[in-house]
């Protein structure tokens, strides 16, 4: 592994070396380094790129690390992950995509494409940053396929990060949830150039007492758009809850797509959306403490994206 | 400690919202400005932490002319200034907000002290976001732990009392006793609230945008309110408290 995949692992995944428990570190293209645990197999698919993730049931208190590194230009990764998470396992997965174009007009790009199969009442958080590096005008392109099925009292709670790096984005994230299971999703964008970022989000509440909690905040620079969609059924007794909120700066443009369909008259759904720039009163809050115009601004939005 | 001359603000088209003010108030003074809606009492405590800018006149602190400073500058320089109402933040926590204001990374211990100062419970507080989950009340007392954190030459209340309760307030006129022993530090606080004119060293009435009246509580009451004695006229305590 080159420095350059070093310092992506590291800002992706907060690795400085190879972890303890299960890990596969993917590097342009193929499996660098790779190790199963006792409660965690992982192994590589047979027809296509990828690998499957196998968790025990009852697997408790284990991380998984999964990192995907594109470190030179002119890489169009394409990879299945597909994860299999058995009966009352209670796991944190580790993913993140970092894409590095050096000094190239050449680009590249990483599309994962990742199956979540819940058992019952299993547990799982699943973090994932996108870092996209780069002094060239090569693009750097990341889409990733998310597709959740989730059985009978489980509960997945997803924790994705993209702040500036990355060209172009189109994420897509389906869902499927079985009686008492809840997903919770927790997105943080901010784009800034001329970047383009898309995320659409389609969960179908099918079990009773099913929940979904979406909340999507987005920072839209300099002329940078960012389209929110979200298509949210509630099919039966359930609990769906939507929130997109945005600050535009610049010439930033942000549109929020929400759909929300009740199928049943037990189906309880909600969606808020808020998009403006930065208040002025917070601006004026912070600078009477005694910070500046920039540093004010550079606390409103880090602190948003927190 | 500070000098206010000849300061005036008019907005287009609109009446003159403040008009010639002038005022100093020493070091380590508890003021408190009273007098109906309308009055320019906000104004000029937005004037004198530079939130808004006079159409004419000069400020002075300590010496120093600070009627074209920022806001940034004159918070630096040693103004405070807690808002009527307190600004919400998405994703900026109350250990954060004490942080900011005290200028410095404090440990959860040290910036809780600042929250058991306003009567909070810390530990229930100090990793809250300073969002809409926060009532009022609660959100006003962060306000005035900021400005407690901040230990300032001059601190600017407008209303604190304003979205309080009854407990609450009571906590707030000791908070401000406490605040008022540093000989160094002075406290202005625009309230309607007897108890807080009560307990300040001098009250000023503002009324059509200009300075009526300076003076202690019990010669200031009477003129404002075209009252022989306001202490016991129901009248007047109602204006007093509403």
């Amino acid at each position: 592994m080159n420095d350059i995949a070093k310092k992506l692992l590291k800002e992706v995944s907060g690795l400085d070396e190879m972890p303890k428990g299960a890990y596969n570190i993917r590097e342009n293209s193929k499996s660098v380094a790779r190790q199963s645990s006792e409660n965690i197999e992982i192994v590589s698919k047979e027809d296509k790129s990828g690998i499957d993730i196998i968790v025990k049931p009852d697997t408790k208190s284990e991380n998984v690390f999964i990192p995907a590194l594109v470190s030179c230009s002119g890489v169009h990764d394409l990879v299945y992950n597909d994860f299999f998470i058995g009966e009352n396992a209670d796991i944190t997965i580790i993913a993140g995509c970092g894409v590095s174009t050096g000094d190239s007009c050449d680009g590249s790009e990483h599309n994962g494409i990742h199956r979540f199969f819940l058992g019952k009442n299993s547990k799982v958080r699943y973090v994932e940053k996108h870092i996209g590096e780069g002094t060239g005008t090569g693009k750097r392109v990341i889409d990733p396929v998310t597709e959740v099925i989730q059985e009978e009292g489980s509960y997945m709670e997803m924790e994705t990060t993209q702040i500036k790096g990355v060209d172009s984005t189109r994420r897509f994230t389906t869902a499927k949830l079985k009686d008492g299971a809840k997903l919770v999703i927790k997105e943080k964008l901010m784009t800034h150039g001329e970047q383009f970022a898309e995320s659409k989000f389609e969960v179908d509440m099918d079990g009773e007492d099913s929940s979904v909690n979406l909340i999507s905040r987005s920072v839209a620079r300099d002329y940078s758009t960012q389209t929110f969609l979200s298509k949210i059924n509630g099919n039966t007794r359930c609990m769906g809850h939507s929130e997109c909120d945005a600050i535009i700066m610049d010439h930033g443009v942000v549109r929020a797509v929400p759909e929300i369909t009740a199928n049943s008259l037990d189906a309880t759904l909600i969606h808020e959306a808020a998009i403006g720039k930065i208040a002025g009163d917070q601006m004026i809050k912070l600078m009477t403490l005694g910070l500046t115009e920039g540093e004010a601004e550079a606390k409103i939005i880090d602190g948003f994206l927190n | 400690m500070l000098k206010l001359e000849n300061i005036s603000f008019e907005v287009e088209n609109e009446k003159e919202i403040l008009r010639d003010v002038n005022l100093t108030i020493e070091k380590g003074k508890f003021i408190a400005i009273t007098g109906p809606n309308g009055g320019g009492k906000s104004t000029l405590a937005r004037i004198i932490s530079g939130v808004l800018k006079p159409t004419k006149g000069k400020i002075t602190f300590y010496g120093e002319d600070i009627t074209d400073l920022s806001i940034t500058e004159r918070a630096q320089r040693g103004i405070s200034f807690g808002f009527q109402q307190p600004v919400r933040f998405k994703g900026i926590t109350v250990h954060d907000l004490i942080n900011i204001a005290k200028g410095e990374e404090l440990s959860v211990m040290d910036a809780s002290h600042y929250l058991s100062e306003v009567g909070l419970c810390a530990k229930d507080y100090i990793h809250r976001e300073l969002n809409d989950g926060l009532s009022g009340g609660e959100i006003k007392r962060i306000e005035i732990a900021t400005i407690i954190a901040r230990n300032t030459k001059l601190s600017i209340f407008d209303e604190p009392e304003a979205g309080i309760d009854l407990w609450s307030f009571n906590h707030l006129i000791d908070i401000f006793l406490k605040m008022h022993q540093s000989q160094e530090n002075s406290i202005v606080i625009i309230s309607h609230q007897e108890r807080i004119l009560d307990v300040a060293d001098e009250i000023i009435a503002m009324v059509d945008g200009a300075i009526v009246k300076r003076g202690a509580k019990e010669s200031v009451l009477p003129e404002l309110l075209h009252c022989e004695d306001p202490k016991n006229c129901l009248n007047c305590h109602d204006i007093l408290e509403a």
